[in-house]
């Protein structure tokens, strides 16, 4: 359909090659696109394949090096955002634009160039959001809103300025999988009135099931154009990765073994630390041996507060809130209960899981001088350097991180490499109960993959693995039982077996968490 | 006899609430200048100079407004072009402040200033009770109100205003959508030396109409708790400083009447106002994210 239309005008958009270099780093490397009227199409690549650089130059956020967008068929230099609005391109950023101090009109009116007063922004915003069946309230603070709230503004604040082109980037990265439903119904209305969208994404079946063709990248260079409905989401991971990513395996635990519990949450409750910060209510979980338990939830649910809970950085009042092996750790700091034989990965891997400007080795020291204080100090506490570089060259070996010098800096390494050596310096030590928070965010598939077999890995080897993380994928990948988080409570787990995406993503969104079962495990 | 006072408390406000409107509008579009105090003092020294040697307090005051907007350009030139570290740079800008007035005001040591003259309406003036109140004070007086209805308006009800806030809650935001983060920050930066530079003429032009090195005496550092004790508000800074005012005026009347209680105490009372209102308003969620400037001191550097 799109063909024919085509054929009569000038496509929409057309990029040749098109470049940006970043000092060494072409982040962008000569890429060609064409967008025809009325179509949906996808960009795919993984973290670092250089689709947020392009779009941010097709929206004038960033300066080419070198090439031409052709807009109608005109050549145009795209100056600013303000620029690109006027020529009818709108984008709905992955990290979004938006002002929390400020109402869902004011931060519509700050993207329009004329002086609309905010009575009738507020009033367009509401028949428009009527419209499409996203229901938006122009004098709510955005800092009181949801993520999927918070993008309805985004979608709403693009469609005012009426856009040929609409880019959205990752937009359902942060949604549940139900109001992502209502996302493509919105865009597919959208492309039936003609408009262009240009969908950024690396989740390969929204790809297929939506667009209508799709470029790929890989590390800043098109690696080729296809029909998404033709071809399967392994040959479309397979254009991305450049080879076949190595699925992951699990095994379903041992029927026969015993179900010792190693970690266990006992009724943990914790008023909100800060302005920001979410109450945690009345939290049950135990995770046993051999298994894997995933925390599913939509981003600032709970699941930090939850995190910094379990691994001790806040301590709580209640010693028995807390178990560990058996014995109560509620009272004991990260060192206490990494001693008691458990290891923790946070969510923010830079200034958080490692320090950034510390070599590898000593943020392998940072960790674990405590834990392995026989080993890694000598007498009066001086460090023993080669038997730190030894252990740091087996992680990395173990975890295969890609790094360009001997014993880097923790900043010089990329996200995925980073995340690779943090799991192993933790893995490392064979803890009994592993605790990770988004274990596999912005790291590439192969990485990815690599991460989540080496923690099933662990937990068949007979410790507890609790894993937090808002990718659905990867949960169900690693998983052996999921339970949600949503707005401080946690619902009880539901085996892997018995789990849907609709069922998670209702409690996802709020559906009742009931959590009855554990008052008799508790008993 | 409660005219007198309230006069007097007016008096000691006014140069407070310039410079903290002034570093309103600053720490709204996310930039922490601290060096209020050495802009407010290089305007005085200009004020008081310039005001002796035309013989105009106008001319004065004109002058002072446009040295401390120029002083305020190099805090805006190296921390948002070279992206030097705020506070540092803020400290800087008092230090430096306070020594380069010191050296230009040596010759004025001593001298007789000149007064600028206050307002004097027929009949109206003459009111009992509210009369020179209202009626009969200076002109900077009156442009300190203007000013502080005028900031709110601009914050709160007009586009620009909407702009400069959003700056301030989120450049990363803000040069997402185009705006010109850097180009809106140097214009607040300016906007507040200006306003310190007229509150340092204030002091040296009606205050006490006379140059004395460091005559400032602490109060660009009042002014800069006064917007924090505001929690960013443009109407409670003019609360906040008519109640500082009317400690400092208090604190001089309780030694004159030999009360017990020491001046540091009263001295030291705006800044442990401060702290107070800091707890108080980072208890209260909302509050916080409405009004505190989320980006405040963080460095922007765009990638382009």
């Amino acid at each position: 359909m799109s063909e024919q239309r085509n054929s009569a005008a000038a496509p929409l958009l057309e990029v040749r090659g098109l470049t940006k270099v970043f000092g060494q780093l072409k982040a962008c490397d000569a890429i060609d696109l064409t967008i025809a009227r009325g179509e949906i199409h996808a960009l795919l690549g993984e973290n670092g394949a250089g689709k947020s650089t392009l779009v941010k130059m097709l929206f004038g956020s960033l300066e080419p090096a070198s090439g031409e967008i052709l807009w109608k068929g005109e050549p145009v230099t795209v100056t600013s955002p303000g620029h690109a609005r006027k020529l009818g391109i709108g984008m709905v950023f992955q990290h979004f634009s938006l002002f929390d101090a400020l109402t869902a009109a004011e931060n519509i009116m700050l993207s329009l160039d004329d002086d609309t007063s905010i009575i009738e922004i507020a009033e367009k915003a509401r028949q428009l959001s009527a419209a499409y069946g996203l229901p938006l309230d122009p004098y709510a603070l955005v800092g009181d809103l949801s993520v999927g709230e918070r993008q309805r503004i985004e979608i709403i604040r693009c469609l005012l300025q009426e856009p040929e082109l609409i880019i959205l980037d990752e937009p359902t990265s942060v949604l549940t999988p139900q109001e992502a439903d209502k996302l493509f119904e919105t865009l597919e209305r959208l492309r039936a009135e003609g408009k262009s969208i240009l969908y950024i994404s690396h989740r390969l079946e929204e790809v297929k099931r939506m667009c209508d063709r799709a470029t790929v990248l890989r590390h800043g260079k098109v690696v080729g154009h296809c029909d998404p409905r033709k071809e399967t989401a392994a040959s479309l991971a397979r254009m991305m990765v450049g080879n076949d990513v190595q699925a992951v395996v699990r095994e379903a635990p041992a029927a026969n073994a015993a179900r010792q519990p190693l970690l266990e949450v006992r009724g943990l409750s914790r008023q909100p630390a800060g302005p920001f910060s979410i109450p945690l209510r009345d939290i049950w979980l135990t995770v046993n041996a051999g298994e894997v338990v995933g925390i599913a939830g939509v981003a600032g649910n709970g699941q930090g507060e939850f995190f910094e809970a379990i691994s001790g950085e806040v301590i709580q009042r209640d010693a028995a809130v807390v178990r560990l092996r058996g014995k109560d750790a509620g009272r004991l700091d990260i060192s206490g209960r990494r001693l008691a034989g458990a290891a923790f990965v946070p969510e923010e891997r830079l200034g958080h899981g490692a320090a950034p400007r510390m070599k590898l080795s000593e943020n392998l020291l940072l960790s674990r001088f405590k834990t392995d204080a026989k080993a890694f100090l000598g007498g009066l506490g001086l460090i023993r350097t080669p038997v730190i570089a030894q252990a740091a060259k087996r992680i990395v070996s173990e975890m295969d991180v890609r790094k360009s010098a001997e014993d880097p800096e923790a900043a010089a390494l990329s996200g995925g490499n980073l995340q690779k050596f943090i799991i192993g310096r933790e893995l490392d030590r064979k803890p009994a109960v592993m605790v990770v928070n988004q274990p596999t965010w912005g790291v590439d598939a192969g990485a990815a993959a690599r991460i989540r077999q080496a923690l099933i890995d662990l937990a068949r080897s007979g410790s507890a693995v609790l894993v937090i993380s808002q990718d659905l994928d990867e949960l169900f990948e690693v998983s052996d039982a999921i339970a949600v988080m949503h707005d401080g409570q946690l619902s009880a787990p539901i085996p892997v077996a018995d789990a849907t995406l609709e069922r998670i993503g209702l409690l996802m969104g709020g559906a009742d968490v009931a959590h009855g079962e554990h008052h008799g495990e508790a008993a | 006899m409660f005219e007198a006072i309230v006069i007097t408390i007016a008096t000691a406000a006014t140069p407070l609430l310039i410079a903290a409107m002034g570093e309103l509008v600053v720490e709204r579009s996310g930039v922490l200048n601290l060096g209020v105090e050495g802009m407010m003092i290089m305007g005085a020294v200009t004020g008081f100079g310039v005001a002796l040697t035309t013989g105009s307090p106008w001319l004065g005051v004109f002058a002072a407004i446009l040295v401390g907007a120029l002083f305020s350009l190099l805090f805006a030139f190296l921390t948002l072009t070279l992206v030097t570290n705020q506070v540092a740079t803020g400290l800087a800008l008092t230090l430096l402040g306070l020594g380069l007035s010191g050296m230009i005001g040596e010759g004025f040591v001593g001298l007789p200033g000149v007064k600028m003259g206050t307002l004097y309406i027929p009949f109206l003036t003459d009111l009992p009770y509210v009369g020179r109140l209202v009626f009969g004070q200076d002109p900077i007086f009156y442009i300190s109100i203007m000013l502080t209805a005028g900031v709110a308006y601009f914050l709160f009800y007009t586009k620009a205003g909407l702009t400069l806030r959003s700056v301030g809650d989120n450049h990363g935001s803000a040069h997402a959508l185009g705006i010109r983060v850097i180009a809106i920050r140097y214009l607040a930066v300016m906007f507040g030396g200006a306003c310190a530079g007229l509150a340092g003429a204030y002091l040296a032009l009606v205050y006490v109409p006379q140059w004395v090195e460091g005559m400032s005496a602490g109060r660009g550092w009042i002014a800069l708790a006064l917007v924090v004790f505001a929690s960013w508000r443009p109407w409670r800074v003019l609360a906040g400083a008519y109640l500082f005012g009317a400690v400092t005026i208090g604190q001089l009347h309780a030694q004159a009447l030999g009360w017990p209680i020491p001046s540091q105490l009263l001295s030291a009372l705006p800044y442990l106002a401060t702290i107070v209102v800091l707890v108080l308003i980072s208890r209260n969620r909302r509050l916080t994210m409405v009004n505190t400037p989320a980006s405040l001191g963080r460095p922007f550097v765009p990638d382009r």
